[in-house]
């Protein structure tokens, strides 16, 4: 078994990165020139990579499935950013910030890397602002910020309820510039299929052509993975219908470890399944609980109105169960409750997969004006969606799958076991830990595109300024094309009778209920029994029409859907061995009488990181101890 | 629900399109436009049929992706909605749905439902930035923007990119679209250094496209999904006449004095 070094450097927490930095070895100018770099992925971690190493002077290349880098799911983001900058003099800090992340975390993220994370949010900020980001403002021309869940301090920096959005049209016009100079060469339309390993160094990728079917075989020094996460796994989450593991999972699939894939994020406030065929889940704010109360029906199958069902028919299960918290129970207290009750057959709709969330109190207690002053836009898109009023009846809402903390392992300068290869933003899993804090997302994919991989890259990059281009005609390249083509084939062959869509929600649902919310290890068992009779069944009977030249969407998604089974596995050994609860990852047999998460400091203090060994062959797992020197641990207690 | 959709196919760039017509019965009121023609691909595959394709990805109108020209208007009959927004329910049981890709020269049709909109991507790159190195930027604070023009940026770059202004122009004009960049950048202090170079190159690669001119007919703002205000466009121009006397700027447009 390989170690896993984890190149913290020495020395005080604050001082680490700085003096870091300072040894790291530069590329001349000059040099840089003949230096190509792969970056896979235009959120805001590619995009933001991508510009800064151009304006470097590296040779880069992009690439994205959509026709455009600004589509990318990064766009999606509602919330905020969060940086450092005590504009309110609040008493935040760095160090604030960063201990804020290390227990929303659970304690299962490195301090190093999330100290880092937090003392580069000002600079950010700083270049999103100058960049031209519409950031709110207050009426003296200075940014304005807002509070966000969990903590005390006011330091997410919001554009609407679009800052995502408006962050990612910052990064994807930096990238422009880059293009326009030709320091960049972008590709769209391509899905990276497999990643290239010589001598036992990334040095490119096969891609797909969406357009026209063709493999392509692109070559350079390092090879930038910036693809996102896996929440799709579960088919119904907040995520974009395209995100998917394919290109993260080939990197595994050729020696990059896979840090923590248990750890998933459910969002408790999204509107629920309408209907059978709806395949995304909208997320709604989380700030709607600090004036909607959620109940669910007190008789079992109650299928009245809910505007007909009196008050003391109603059981606000939140209220009764956390009478200190109420409503404002953390997310992954409130997912799980909603998920009991609704197993338990009290949820409300027709599916019965959904709780309301009223604020028939709060219009009561302050006024329609004043509720739709703080929720408007969100009372308008919940309208648009459901064709409901929720001004007039409760809200219904149902948890869903939203963000991946886990994700490939990455040592400090974010290069995965794999040398040459780094993952950046969601798609590694360096963070986060157990759970990530609201509107540190956004904050770590900028973070790591604009400010920490362009110095830690060109470090790795120091030792490549006499190796020259790299051939396209090497024989790992012919290899690797000529697997994706099996592939392909492999697929194409199959020509059953089942939609691609039709498996990829069985898996989910699959995943939905054997590792989702709650987890034990029975049902974890039987997860992982039935992934592997729907894969059969899945190899035995798709149906792709039309051919693999020509734009083939059916295509596209079975080649993303077959590696989901795996990651699906995968999910389901690294929940099975973590025998504790912590952060999103809940197992049934490890909670506190009262029902509380129960965390095991002694035992498993680690990152759990899986090592691919071949088909059909049980991963391996290694540990990576985490150390604390600067945090306690502490019980994250919500009573 | 049950309608009659009359759909655009065409197998690519080369061959000839044309209408066909697919019944669909038993439609939920709740599915959204694009689960409707998710349920429609579904029976098409499983009765040996090609799918219907076309463009989606985030599902909750931000992303841009899709854009379906539906009974003879961009994202259909819903004022301030994406198609992917569009639900079932804003149509008549027994409605006949006419379903075609954005037309327009700029923007040539790859396969059914998908056209290339790489020609927005061109005008982005001859000026949709504000050139600033990473690591260059000064503390965020220093250079005050009021509430008033930060507010109105980021109306103007509420933008999605999603072509509905084009497809919605009887000229095809791109001119919403290239003014809410230009604008976003020309009401900031931040932007206003090379406003200028900016709106005369956005403009001329706009030309280049083939994307036509303004005739005031508003449509692109009727139909815009994130409401987008015509105003500016007034604004562009503004900034591109100014910008034709401009000394500043090398080339052409420079006067001696």
């Amino acid at each position: 078994m390989q170690k896993l070094d984890s190149k913290i450097p020495d020395g005080p927490l604050a001082e680490k990165w700085k003096n870091y930095k300072a040894g790291l070895r530069l590329v001349s100018p000059a040099n840089k020139k003949k230096i190509e770099i792969i970056v896979v992925g235009t959120g805001l971690a590619g995009s933001a990579a991508a510009s800064s190493l151009g304006e470097l002077g590296y040779k880069v290349k992009v690439f994205c499935f959509q026709d455009s880098p600004r589509r990318a799911h990064s766009v999606a983001a509602q919330g905020g950013i969060n940086a450092a900058k005590n504009y309110r003099n609040d008493n935040d800090s760095v160090y604030r910030l960063f201990h804020d992340m290390i227990k929303g975390g659970d304690y299962r993220a490195r301090e190093a890397n999330v100290y880092r994370a937090a003392e580069v949010s000002n600079d950010v900020i700083d270049h999103f602002t100058a960049l031209g980001v519409p950031f709110a403002r207050d009426y003296g021309g200075t940014l304005d910020t807002r509070s966000f869940g969990g903590v005390q301090v006011s330091r997410t920096f919001y554009a609407r309820g679009q800052t995502g959005q408006q962050c990612l049209l910052g990064t994807y016009s930096s990238l422009n510039r880059q293009i326009a100079k030709g320091t960049v060469k972008m590709y769209p339309r391509r899905d990276m299929l497999d990643i290239v390993v010589i001598n036992g160094k990334a040095r490119g990728i096969i891609t797909r052509n969406l357009l026209t079917g063709q493999l392509e075989r692109h070559s350079a020094h390092a090879v930038v993975l910036a693809t996102g996460g896996y929440g799709t796994v579960f088919y119904l989450s907040t995520l974009g219908l395209g995100s998917n593991a394919t290109a993260a999972w080939s990197a595994f699939k050729k020696g990059a470890l896979f840090a923590n894939p248990s750890f998933i994020q459910i969002h408790p406030t999204s509107i629920p399944v309408l209907n059978d065929y709806q395949c995304k889940l909208t997320l709604m704010s989380e700030s709607l609980r600090n004036d909607g109360r959620v109940w669910v029906p007190k008789k079992k199958g109650d299928k009245r109105h809910p505007t007909e069902i009196p008050e003391e028919e109603r059981d606000y299960y939140l209220e009764r169960r956390y009478p200190a918290f109420g409503n404002l129970v953390p997310r992954d207290v409130a997912s799980r409750a909603a998920k009991e009750r609704c197993d338990a057959g009290y949820g409300a709709g027709d599916s019965g997969l959904s709780v309301y969330l009223d604020f028939k109190d709060a219009i009561g207690k302050q006024g329609e004006d004043k509720i739709r002053d703080k929720y408007g836009n969100l009372f308008e898109m919940y309208e648009k969606i459901t064709g409901i009023n929720p001004y007039r009846q409760p809200m219904r809402i149902y948890p869903a799958g939203h963000y991946t903390m886990g994700g490939l392992w990455v040592d400090y300068n974010l290069m995965t076991t794999i040398p040459g290869l780094f993952a950046i933003g969601e798609s590694n899993f360096s963070d986060h830990g157990a759970n990530r804090l609201g509107a540190s997302s956004l904050m770590q994919c900028c973070g790591d595109g604009y400010f920490i991989l362009p110095n830690t890259l060109s470090d790795y990059l120091a030792d490549d300024i006499r190796t020259g281009k790299i051939p396209v005609d090497e024989k790992a390249f012919e290899e690797a094309e000529e697997n994706v083509s099996e592939r392909i084939k492999q697929i194409m062959s199959v020509e059953g009778k089942q939609t691609i869509s039709s498996f990829h929600k069985r898996l989910g649902k699959i995943m939905w209920d054997h590792c989702g919310m709650k987890r034990d290890s029975e049902g974890l068992k039987k997860g992982l029994e039935l992934l592997d009779q729907l894969e059969e069944e899945f190899w035995a009977d798709i149906r792709i029409p039309g051919s693999e030249g020509e734009l083939n969407q059916e295509l596209e998604k079975a080649l993303k859907v077959a590696d989901f089974f795996e990651v699906g596995r995968l999910m389901c050994e690294d929940a099975l061995q973590r025998e504790e609860s912590c952060g999103a990852h809940f197992r049934e047999e490890h909670q506190t009488e009262t029902g509380e998460a129960k965390r095991d400091d002694k035992n498993f203090a680690y990152v759990g990181a899986w090592e691919y060994r071949g088909k059909g062959e049980k991963p391996g797992l290694h540990k990576e101890e985490l150390k604390f020197e600067y945090v306690e641990l502490k019980e994250r207690s919500y009573k | 629900m049950d309608f009659k959709l009359k759909i655009w196919r065409q197998k690519n760039a080369r061959e000839k399109g044309g209408f066909r017509t697919y019944p669909i019965n038993d439609v939920s009121p709740e599915m959204s436009f694009l689960e409707m023609l998710d349920y429609l691909n579904k029976q098409i595959i499983e009765s040996g049929g090609e799918p219907v394709t076309f463009e989606h990805d985030c599902r909750e109108g931000i992303c841009g992706s899709c854009g379906l020209f539906i009974n003879g208007r961009p994202h259909g009959p819903m004022r301030r909605t994406t198609t992917c927004e569009l639900h079932m329910r804003e149509f008549t049981d027994g409605d006949t749905i006419v379903i075609e890709p954005w037309r327009s020269k700029a923007f040539p049709i790859i396969k059914d439902l998908v056209v290339d909109r790489s020609s927005f991507e061109r005008i982005m790159h001859a000026g949709g930035f504000i050139s600033v190195d990473t690591g260059s930027a000064p503390e965020s604070n220093s250079l005050p923007v009021s509430k008033n023009n930060s507010d109105k940026a980021f109306d103007a770059a509420a933008c999605i990119g999603c072509g509905a202004c084009v497809a919605a122009c009887k000229n095809s004009s791109a001119m919403l679209f290239a003014a809410a960049k230009i604008a976003q950048y020309a009401l900031v202090t931040q932007g206003k250094a090379e406003a200028k170079e900016r709106v005369d190159k956005m403009v001329r690669q706009m030309d280049a496209e083939g994307f036509g001119y303004c005739s005031n007919t508003y449509g692109c703002e009727f139909d815009c999904p994130k409401g987008i205000s015509i105003d500016f466009i007034a604004l562009m121009n503004r900034e591109f006449f100014s910008s034709k006397v401009c000394r500043q700027i090398p080339g052409r447009y420079t006067r001696k004095v």
